[in-house]
């Protein structure tokens, strides 16, 4: 990797003034962040607050209200197709459930963006697919279909898919949801170890902590009651020195107050 | 007055002061043990005895849950919708805590709402209305894609995934071999069975040959052909499709910058084309084959004879003509599969809905086009 002169930090992903939401149902109203180049930027907050709707904003699945998402430079939502597609190349998505194709092996899997997007001969793309399931640490697993690997391992497998093409940024949809704490934080080790060799930007849905403290660099915390970002910065800071009750509840695990939550 | 269950009366007592007023004793415990039962019973009681007034004794209750709090809320309705009191009277402070943490005082007052508000017949008609303009929007749209993964296909025809056609092509064609021969060997049989009771008796033995083959070649063979595929595979596309939809996995291919309907739905269209055709002739055959067996064993023709007499009548237009339909019909069915694939929403039910709706419509598009195409050949020939 080349290291680029300490100049002002480069914008990945700029959300401006953006209202998503369901029909008439709005979820986000007016956020307004930016995520730079080579970060680990977590997107956090309760359940139902509207994590996963902004990234499936992010990645262009589903399409804002009104507000522009710019993303390496490209603003995805004018002129969508060319622009969305153009920036999809430079993009890894790992699902939540990995969301492999359960026809095909974990290395055709892996293989399957080389070969859509790529003119590389089999030979070539057979050797990066072994260098990728290294890379998550799941050499051997080739030919094993995704119903015949543990839940971690699909995780791993949709990683190494996402990280195909060498992609600029990568999101992430709630990694750790539903792996054993280990298995999770091998997972948090992977994303920092991949971050740091490759410079990687990775954008991280997610709600575990412990995970939020060891990889996030900076995170945004939505709430549902304000349809906003309430929050902004490093997760350690926040944690001991944000004005919102309900930030420093969330970070230190707390109940909140009132009853609220047992009447929702 | 109501006979008391047995071994009810362990939990509770009542009594009656003066005109109206009914007191109910309960005792060592009212929990899901026992709920069931006793909401039968004092709805029998309230009905009997028609108390203005209803005191509720707690004293020598023990336990008490969650279960128990509905028997409470249940009498505290029945005796608001009387316009009677309901009052509940030594209360510990365990069953309070259990009464307030169930937010008893709230629950009773308000009416259960079992369903949503019924809304209007207009608001009804308006909701469908948009429905049905919201499928149609999807299905033009969707028609649009498959047209435009055609042309992608057209201009980079190395793009399409031939391994997966070649797959589905054996899953559509080789496998359904045996239950289409099956099927049209059995419909031939019956066919010429059933004519030649009729054609028996004017001596046209030899005319069950023709009659089956021409009624099996144009449009039996490609229709129960077609309902078979429709069954087999269309409903199998729709499943699996609609499968991938809910476990992400078309979403990954669209952040894949891969066409998912280039991806998933060309190759399916383009198996179930190349080998409809196919498995219609080998349905043909077989009926003709079904044919044969009854016209040799029980109407005294020769093999020869037959088949003399098939080849006779049955022009190339007509197998051709029976082909051609089974070619439309394979992209109906396998279109239609992977539409109602696509339009899966939510979990396992939405796959289930879709497979049966994919079938539905298959066979409903299957008859409908045959008779369109019936009517057309029909004033072609003039």
């Amino acid at each position: 990797m080349i290291n680029k002169p300490a100049e002002e930090k480069r914008v990945a992903i700029n959300v401006i003034d953006m209202v998503a939401g369901y029909g008439e149902d709005v979820i986000l109203n007016h956020i307004n962040f930016k995520v730079y180049e080579g970060e680990i930027f977590v997107i956090l907050g309760g359940s139902g607050c509207g994590k996963s709707t902004l990234l499936k904003h992010l990645i262009g699945l589903n399409h804002p209200i009104s507000g522009n998402i710019v993303i390496n430079g490209i603003d995805i939502t004018s002129n969508r197709e060319s622009n969305l597609q153009q920036v999809l190349r430079e993009c890894g998505i790992l699902f939540q459930s990995g969301a492999l194709f359960s026809s095909m092996t974990v290395a055709e899997n892996v293989a399957l963006p080389m070969q859509e997007h790529t003119d590389l001969p089999a030979s070539s793309i057979d050797n990066i697919v072994r260098m990728k399931l290294a890379q998550v640490s799941l050499t051997g697993y080739e030919d094993h279909l995704p119903s015949e690997i543990s839940g971690g391992m699909k995780k791993r497998a949709g990683l190494a898919r996402a990280m195909a093409l060498n992609p600029k940024v990568l999101f992430f949809d709630e990694p750790s949801a539903g792996l054993d704490p280990i298995t999770s934080a091998e997972l948090d080790q992977l994303i920092i170890r991949l971050n740091g060799s490759y410079n990687t930007t990775m954008v991280i849905v997610t709600h575990e902590l412990p995970s939020i403290f060891s990889v996030a660099h900076r995170v945004i915390m939505l709430d549902k009651r304000v349809k906003k970002i309430i929050a902004e910065g490093q997760p350690q800071y926040l944690r001991d020195n944000s004005q919102n009750p309900f930030v420093r509840q969330f970070f230190n695990r707390e109940i909140e107050s009132d009853n609220d939550l047992l009447i929702d | 007055m109501t006979v008391l269950s047995k071994n009810l009366t362990r939990f509770y007592s009542f009594s009656q002061e003066g005109a109206g007023k009914l007191t109910i004793h309960f005792q060592d415990r009212l929990d899901v043990s026992n709920t069931a039962p006793l909401t039968k019973e004092f709805n029998v009681l309230l009905r009997t005895h028609k108390p203005d007034n209803l005191v509720i004794d707690l004293e020598k209750l023990n336990d008490l849950d969650d279960y128990g709090v509905s028997v409470l809320v249940e009498l505290k309705r029945a005796m608001g919708n009387r316009r009677g009191n309901f009052s509940l009277t030594n209360i510990s402070e365990k069953v309070n805590e259990i009464l307030s943490m169930h937010r008893f005082d709230v629950l009773g007052r308000q009416p259960i709402s079992t369903h949503k508000t019924s809304s209007s017949l207009f608001a009804n008609l308006g909701d469908s209305v948009f429905n049905i303009g919201s499928e149609i929007r999807f299905m033009l749209t969707f028609l649009g894609d498959t047209c435009f993964s055609f042309l992608m296909f057209l201009r980079r025809p190395g793009g399409l995934r031939f391994n997966d056609m070649i797959e589905k092509m054996k899953h559509v064609g080789l496998d359904a071999l045996p239950i289409v021969g099956l099927i049209s060997f059995l419909l031939g049989l019956i066919m010429a069975f059933m004519s030649s009771v009729q054609l028996q008796q004017f001596g046209a033995n030899i005319y069950v040959a023709s009659l089956v083959g021409i009624s099996m070649t144009r449009e039996l063979g490609p229709i129960m052909t077609a309902i078979i595929v429709a069954g087999r595979s269309g409903s199998s596309f729709a499943a699996e499709i609609g499968t991938m939809k809910i476990s992400e996995e078309v979403d990954a291919l669209y952040t894949m910058n891969i066409n998912p309907n280039f991806f998933l739905v060309l190759p399916r269209m383009f198996a179930a084309f190349l080998v409809m055709p196919v498995l219609v002739l080998f349905s043909d055959l077989f009926a003709i084959a079904g044919g044969l067996l009854v016209g040799v064993t029980m109407l005294d023709l020769t093999v020869s004879g037959y088949i003399n007499q098939t080849i006779n009548t049955l022009t190339l237009f007509d197998v051709f003509w029976g082909v051609f339909k089974s070619g439309i019909f394979a992209i109906l069915i396998s279109w239609t599969g992977c539409l109602r694939g696509f339009q899966v929403k939510g979990g396992a039910a939405g796959v289930g809905q879709a497979t049966t709706s994919a079938v539905v419509t298959s066979i409903f598009l299957i008859v409908l086009t045959d008779s369109l195409l019936v009517v057309i050949l029909r004033y072609w020939n003039g």
